[in-house]
């Protein structure tokens, strides 16, 4: 746990959460707003990949194309949620600058809405990323930013840096009008210090394989890389002494010692002795799992960014966890 | 889903091995999946895994595809994005676009493995459609190398085309085929008919043939909004896009039979007899969610499902001993432990043949010199490690009954899918003995575990 405390005013306006698939990566997004939310501030959670990952997570209802809140954090803050859907965006889009209201269901009929969202390379990620700076830059009318935060639960690892580089995306196709331009002003918030891209990962090769192939092309695209959350961290039951002694210690002491602690007979064949190989199995096995852990936290930790650890909760997902998980960030310096 | 198959894999009887009864004890009321007999099958030409990210549905699809290599037919394995070291291990890492044989299998059967490229393998369709010159066209337009590299949906696309090129050639008994891991695990059913239907459709004719729509009687109407729309999204994506698109789909459509033909083709295949869907999931609560769906989703579009693999499923060798006992006992130990530290008696033991026993206190050694190696010193340690494996032996019990949960919940939601368990492995796999060994889990073929009958 490498992070020390992070003062509010130096936290990015935009959280941007990303990881390898079955990581938790909408978990951690969830907690993170969750977290940053506190003290009064209100945060915005926003999915783009329409699979009403939150709604699942906050146990409501489908989120539909709206901002609503969702969630009441710990000392009056709240957490609003969106579902950007990007039909609906573009259709937005067009009413904004062409006031194409009825037109656009003429369009919707021919294709064109689909080809624009679904086919069009880039268009579709200009839509979902300039939604969600657009509620980051999005005042009220005293002035006062309508959300503290935006936290985005983004695509996997393995498309992140090219749904954020959105810029180099359109850049080569749309080379004059509004889609480059909207293009351009994603890519100033997105490139920015407001911004922050962070990747979930679990103690495992694949994930953080991929988790530093990421942040590399994270890098290379100039994208503002924040934080390593890994997920799902197992407690340490058995320390380093334990584990050194389960290869070597006798069997019948084991046997002993689980009888004095009630479980039965230690000769063989009594209760507590038949227990003795199953539990030494599964020691070995935590110890093998341990050493390859330590080893996926040797490549983390090669990455020199600060670093988090969420346990993996015993009770599985729900929304008492997801708070949990809010005050651990929040502890861990996080938010 | 087609009764038929799913009737051929009934819960196995007589054939099955001690390991799939146990399995089956483990699973009742659910239906269990009897793997052998489907890649064994010479009726089974593809099996197509698929499932939600993360699940393992890349090592699956190796490892099924090796064991049906090593029970006699020549497979190939088709991988969309597997890891580093599981391509390396089937030599697989480079990325050539066509089948490698895999070395060091046992057995008469063949493995041949490739990972797709998709840009590659969208290159060759456009490659063997076309006359040289307008190959070249296409290959250069730059809508056409977006497209072929960015588009959400392309990966999906070319992961069936693929998958139809292989079929077609005819040089294999089965095809393996893992699936991109898509957003959703439906994207790669849907993005083919999508981008058929896309570079097929009105849209594009219309984009690609204004002249000739206005030129002719009664289609002003068409015309009005056909200009009002190209006026659109050229304002849009600027005009030099929408003039990419004209000519890239003008060069595409005069080439080839349309791509709806092509992705209709890859669509009906799936349907076939001869492919066999494998929903890939891990115990965990959104995962088997998705599979839910997905089994929901196969059925509807006369996919034929015949099961669900669900991985990195836990046991326990001594699955009588409770969760709240293990720790229990853990807490005896440890309070004793304190106890000995405190005031210097061994008592605190709750077990009446220990109490008072012939161990020396362990206060004198503890206090006075706490030397390693005193028999004192051992037995601590030795208490210390046995609640440390009561505690962990609790934390794998409430995983296994959070596991059977949820698995629970998908088999009173989805009663007729049958299911393999494959047990959970500490690491990583790797090379051909770790896809070996996970194939005998898919089979059931695994050493029978003490019985758990119930807690003591």
């Amino acid at each position: 746990m490498s992070a020390g405390l992070v003062s509010l005013e130096d936290v990015s306006r935009l959280q941007v959460v990303s990881g390898k698939g079955g990581t938790g990566k909408t978990t951690v997004a969830a907690a993170l707003a969750l977290a940053l939310a506190t003290e009064g501030k209100r945060t915005l959670l926003v999915e783009v990949e329409g699979r009403q990952g939150i709604a699942q997570l906050f146990e409501t209802e489908a989120l539909p194309y709206e901002e609503r809140k969702i969630a009441v954090a710990p000392g009056g803050g709240e957490v609003y949620a969106l579902a950007i859907d990007p039909e609906l965006a573009l259709l937005d889009y067009l009413q904004m600058f062409y006031k194409l209201g009825g037109a656009g269901r003429a369009l919707k009929k021919l294709g064109a809405i689909d080809f624009a969202t679904t086919v069009a390379p880039g268009l579709r990620d200009v839509l979902l990323t300039g939604k969600a700076c657009e509620a980051v830059r999005r005042k009220d009318r005293s002035g006062r930013f309508a959300y503290d935060y935006v936290v985005m639960d983004a695509p996997p690892t393995g498309r992140i840096t090219r749904f954020l580089n959105v810029n180099d995306e359109v850049a080569g196709l749309a080379k004059i009008g509004p889609i480059h331009n909207q293009a351009q002003a994603v890519m100033r918030v997105l490139k920015s210090p407001e911004t922050a891209v962070h990747l979930v990962t679990l103690l495992e090769e694949m994930p953080v394989q991929e988790t530093a192939d990421g942040i590399a092309e994270l890098r290379a695209a100039r994208l503002p890389v924040g934080r390593v959350i890994v997920n799902m961290v197992r407690p340490e039951v058995l320390d380093a002494a334990d584990v050194e002694l389960v290869r070597t210690v006798e069997r019948s002491s084991v046997a002993q010692a689980l009888s004095t602690a009630g479980l039965g007979g230690a000769r063989r064949g009594g209760n507590a002795e038949k227990l003795v190989d199953p539990l030494l199995e599964q020691a070995a096995e935590y110890a093998e799992r341990h050493a390859l852990e330590q080893e996926q936290r040797a490549v983390l930790g090669a990455l020199d960014l600060p670093q988090h650890e969420l346990p993996l909760l015993a009770e599985g997902m729900d929304l008492a966890g997801l708070y949990e998980l809010a005050t651990e960030l929040r502890k861990q310096g996080l938010s | 889903m087609s009764p038929d198959r799913a009737e051929a894999r009934e819960a196995p009887e007589g054939r099955g091995t001690a390991g799939a009864q146990e399995a089956a004890r483990r699973l009742s009321p659910a239906r269990v999946l009897d793997i052998d007999p489907l890649l064994d099958d010479p009726k089974t030409r593809i099996v197509v895994c698929c499932g939600s990210g993360g699940v393992g549905k890349t090592t699956t699809a190796a490892a099924l595809g090796l064991r049906a290599a090593e029970r006699g037919r020549k497979v190939v394995v088709l991988t969309i994005d597997p890891a580093k070291r599981l391509a390396q291990s089937m030599a697989i890492d480079s990325l050539d676009n066509v089948p490698r044989k895999v070395k060091g299998t046992e057995g008469d059967g063949e493995l041949h493995a490739m990972m797709l490229d998709m840009k590659r393998t969208f290159d060759e369709v456009v490659e063997a459609h076309a006359d040289p010159d307008r190959a070249a066209a296409i290959l250069s337009n730059p809508f056409y190398q977006s497209l072929s590299a960015g588009f959400a949906g392309t990966q999906e696309y070319m992961a069936m085309e693929k998958l139809g090129q292989l079929r077609a050639k005819d040089e294999w008994d089965l095809i393996v085929v893992d699936t991109p891991p898509s957003r959703s695990a439906l994207d790669f059913l849907d993005a083919p008919k999508r981008l058929g239907s896309f570079l097929d459709g009105r849209l594009i004719r219309l984009l690609t043939a204004p002249a000739k729509l206005g030129g002719r009687a009664g289609m002003a109407f068409l015309n009005v909004g056909m200009s009002m729309m190209t006026g659109t999204l050229g304002k849009l994506l600027g005009g030099q896009l929408l003039k990419d698109v004209q000519t890239f789909v003008a060069a595409m459509d005069t080439t080839f039979g349309g791509f709806r033909t092509r992705a209709d083709a890859t669509y009906k295949l799936l349907q076939a007899p001869g492919t066999a869907f494998l929903v890939v999931a891990a115990p965990e609560r959104d995962a088997l969610r998705e599979a839910a769906y997905f089994v929901e989703r196969l059925a509807a579009e006369d996919m034929p499902l015949v099961g669900l693999v669900l991985n990195r499923v836990h046991d326990s060798g001594a699955g009588r001993l409770s969760a709240e006992r293990a720790l229990a006992a853990a807490e005896n130990l440890e309070d004793a432990r304190i106890v000995d530290q405190a005031d210097g008696k061994a008592g605190l033991r709750n077990s009446p043949d220990t109490y008072g026993s012939s161990r020396p206190p362990a206060s004198e050694t503890a206090a006075a010199a706490p030397e390693e190696g005193s028999p004192a010193d051992t037995e601590r340690s030795v208490d210390r490690l046995t609640a440390g494996l009561l505690r962990l032996h609790a934390e794998r019990m409430r995983l296994l009954s959070r596991e059977r949960r949820t698995r629970d919940r998908f088999t009173a939601r989805h009663p007729e899918v049958a299911v393999v368990e494959v047990p959970a492995l500490p690491g990583d796999v790797h090379d051909l003995v770790g896809l070996r060994d996970i194939g005998h889990r898919l089979a059931a073929e695994r050493p029978e575990h003490p019985e758990h009958p119930e807690h003591i």
